[in-house]
């Protein structure tokens, strides 16, 4: 199924009935519910000024990181950039953490250090959460790197936005990835525009899952307003990666509704596109597959909302009743303790 | 105790860090097959394979990016840059991502890591190549930055740095590289942040750190010709530094003349002198002088590079004014 040459554009096939079961099949449903309703949580915090700085929503992509993080286990390590909401709940970061690193709090999942673009969980193996574009391609390979090293049997899924192929880390770490045949998947969530910039006005040599066959990398597309079509492509991906240790690309086409961020006017783009690509909307189109299937009745469906909304409500209760961190748990941070020689002693320099 | 050179000594520190640390591996350019482009890696690729002695391709970002990866999942890299000059392509991968990650993830998560290699100037390979940045990362608050001055404590803090659960920054002076001196065979470890009192003398204190640490000791024999005795300390670590052990110096000779290579504008030496200035301003008889690299480009020309580096002429005119 994966027999195409290295950086080869594959066609995608006509879905097929699933073979997924009922509860796979409906836990996927209910994890793209609980990120929209996440997100519109945080977008009502947001314009409460509850949340601060930048808030990227993932509101349109939740098939890409539903799917996707179905298709790993708990060994592996999950990675991406600043709109990451989504995805760390979808690996499994209690909304409540979430929600509190959202607004600052001791209680968030970086204890008020990272907020909205720097959500980490180390437990689940995920590695966060990171804001300078491209950059976190590097870590990926690291971290695919080291499950090799130490022989792990597990490998890495490294989310980035299609903004972010035009760095140069990126090319140089396709490149090393590939020399090296580290256990890694690139997932490029291509929804059209870097801020304000689409794709075609910042990108030569289209599609972008051109750019695995000049570093010799397995090249795959996905449709990712189809949760189940992302994770067999996925699956296929992180297949090659644990099995042959072949590096893919994957580019998985999506859209989000809501600005870059929260402060967007979002201007460049009409809302007839808008519209358009929200007839396509995950959730929806799921929705109507699981009803034809006979998979979801209305109740259930109902009740799934139900709860989702009352989790996004529960965590940002928790997380605007949390403490805020003090400056002394914020220093406690900076370094590590010292376990193989003497303590460091570390003057806080502004003291002096 | 042997007498080897500070690159055999760095050498030293890695291989005996890799006995006996199976995490700790070494990548970088040239270090495996051609045996490091400073011959510091001699031979680690024959003893620990090509698994932990990693050559990359010319992608400083990547493999550094790479480096902070490996760490973040709980491996020691030591990441050598061929040229500390040559770190400034992964600018970006050592200031956001080594600088901030333990503290943005809520310290979820280690980098135990040292990123090594040669710097400064002195050699005449114009201004690209010849950078001593280590102010520039001094200004992170997460990073540690070391400069080691003599044979043994490159060997005794190169295995402290790579013991260390934090990220070392670590400046190797290309000039010292064939410099010869006594290294203890074993084990050896230099403590990170403790000063090294080089010169005893009660008239001035001189503070230095890397090659500068030598231009400093002959300015010192000069001084003391004329019967002027300087107290010389070599810092080893440039941060966290030895307040405590220039204090002590300070207060029994009153004058402080610092010497670094670095360029004068916010370099480490302005926060000595300022930490000097605020906590012993009663102890201190005349103002404290900076003896640093001129605030130009280093040029290609041999006589001009001289003029530009710290050097003996500059650093007796400094202590002679202090002195008064």
């Amino acid at each position: 199924m994966v027999a195409e040459g290295p950086g080869v554009a594959v066609a995608e096939p006509k879905a097929p009935a699933s073979s997924l079961s009922a509860e796979i099949q409906i836990d996927l449903y209910r994890q793209m519910v609980r990120i929209r309703r996440f997100e519109e949580k945080s977008a009502q915090a947001f314009m409460r000024a509850e949340i601060k700085g930048f808030c990227h929503l993932y509101i349109g992509q939740e098939a890409v990181a539903v799917g996707a993080l179905a298709a790993l286990e708990p060994r592996d390590a999950v990675i991406t950039a600043y709109r990451d909401h989504g995805i760390a709940l979808a690996r499994g970061t209690p909304a409540r953490a979430c929600m509190a690193e959202l607004l600052g709090k001791k209680t968030g999942c970086s204890r008020g250090m990272g907020g909205s673009m720097h959500l980490f969980h180390r437990a689940n193996h995920f590695y966060g959460g990171h804001a300078i574009v491209g950059a976190h391609t590097a870590l990926a390979a690291g971290l695919a790197f080291a499950q090799q090293y130490e022989n792990t049997g597990g490998i890495t899924l490294c989310f980035l936005g299609e903004g972010a192929v035009n760095q140069g880390v990126f090319a140089e770490t396709l490149n090393l990835v590939s020399l090296w045949k580290l256990p890694i998947v690139f997932l490029i969530e291509n929804n059209d525009y870097a801020m304000g910039t689409s794709v075609s006005r910042s990108s030569a040599g289209l599609p972008l899952v051109n750019r695995a066959s000049a570093f010799d990398l397995a090249g795959r597309t996905a449709n990712g307003m189809d949760v189940e079509d992302v994770r067999k492509k996925v699956a296929e991906a992180v297949s090659l990666a644990r099995t042959e240790h072949l590096p893919t690309l994957l580019e998985v086409s999506t859209y989000r509704y809501r600005g870059h961020s929260m402060s967007d006017p979002d201007t460049y783009r009409t809302k007839q596109e808008i519209e358009e690509w929200k007839k396509r909307d995950p959730i929806l189109l799921y929705r109507e597959k699981l009803e034809e299937r006979q998979v979801l009745l209305d109740a259930l469906a109902k009740q799934i909302d139900g709860e989702a909304r009352a989790e996004a409500q529960d965590a940002l209760t928790f997380a605007e009743e949390s403490p805020e961190p003090d400056l002394d748990l914020a220093f406690s941070l900076l370094f590590s303790p010292e376990d193989q020689i003497d303590p460091i002693l570390r003057p806080r320099y502004s003291d002096i | 105790m042997a007498k080897i050179t500070y690159r055999q000594a760095l050498n030293q520190a890695m291989a005996e860090e890799m006995e006996r640390d199976p995490s700790v591996f070494l990548i970088g350019e040239e270090v495996a097959e051609y045996q490091g482009a400073f011959k510091v890696s001699q031979g680690l690729l024959q003893r620990f394979g090509a698994k932990r002695v990693l050559d990359t391709p010319i992608s400083e970002a990547a493999f550094s990016g790479l480096a902070v990866g490996a760490a973040l999942y709980g491996l020691r890299p030591i990441v050598e840059f061929m040229n500390w000059s040559f770190s400034f392509v992964a600018f970006d991968q050592l200031v956001n991502n080594v600088g901030s990650l333990r503290f943005m993830s809520g310290g979820q998560f280690n980098l135990p890591m040292v990123i090594r290699g040669p710097s400064g100037g002195g050699t005449q390979i114009g201004a690209t190549h010849s950078h001593c940045p280590e102010s520039w990362f001094a200004g992170v608050p997460a990073l540690t930055v070391v400069s080691p001055a003599f044979p043994d404590d490159a060997k005794g803090l190169l295995k402290s740095s790579i013991r260390s659960n934090n990220p070392v920054f670590f400046f190797e002076g290309e000039r010292l590289y064939g410099m010869e001196g006594e290294v203890p065979d074993g084990e050896c470890l230099t403590p990170i942040g403790q000063a090294r009192v080089c010169r005893e003398g009660s008239d001035l204190t001189i503070v230095s750190g890397g090659y500068a640490t030598h231009a400093a000791l002959s300015a010192a024999e000069v001084l003391g010709a004329e019967g002027k005795e300087a107290e010389v300390i070599d810092l080893r670590t440039i941060k966290p530094y030895d307040f405590v052990r220039i204090a002590q110096s300070v207060q029994k000779t009153n004058r402080l003349v610092i010497v670094e290579e670095n360029k004068p504008f916010a370099g480490w030496g302005a926060q000595i002198a300022y930490d000097v200035q605020h906590r012993l301003f009663d102890w201190l008889d005349a103002p404290i002088l900076r003896v640093t690299g001129l605030d130009i480009p280093q040029p290609y020309n041999g006589s001009l590079e001289a003029k530009v580096l710290p050097n003996g002429e500059r650093i007796i005119a400094a202590a002679r004014q202090v002195l008064g």
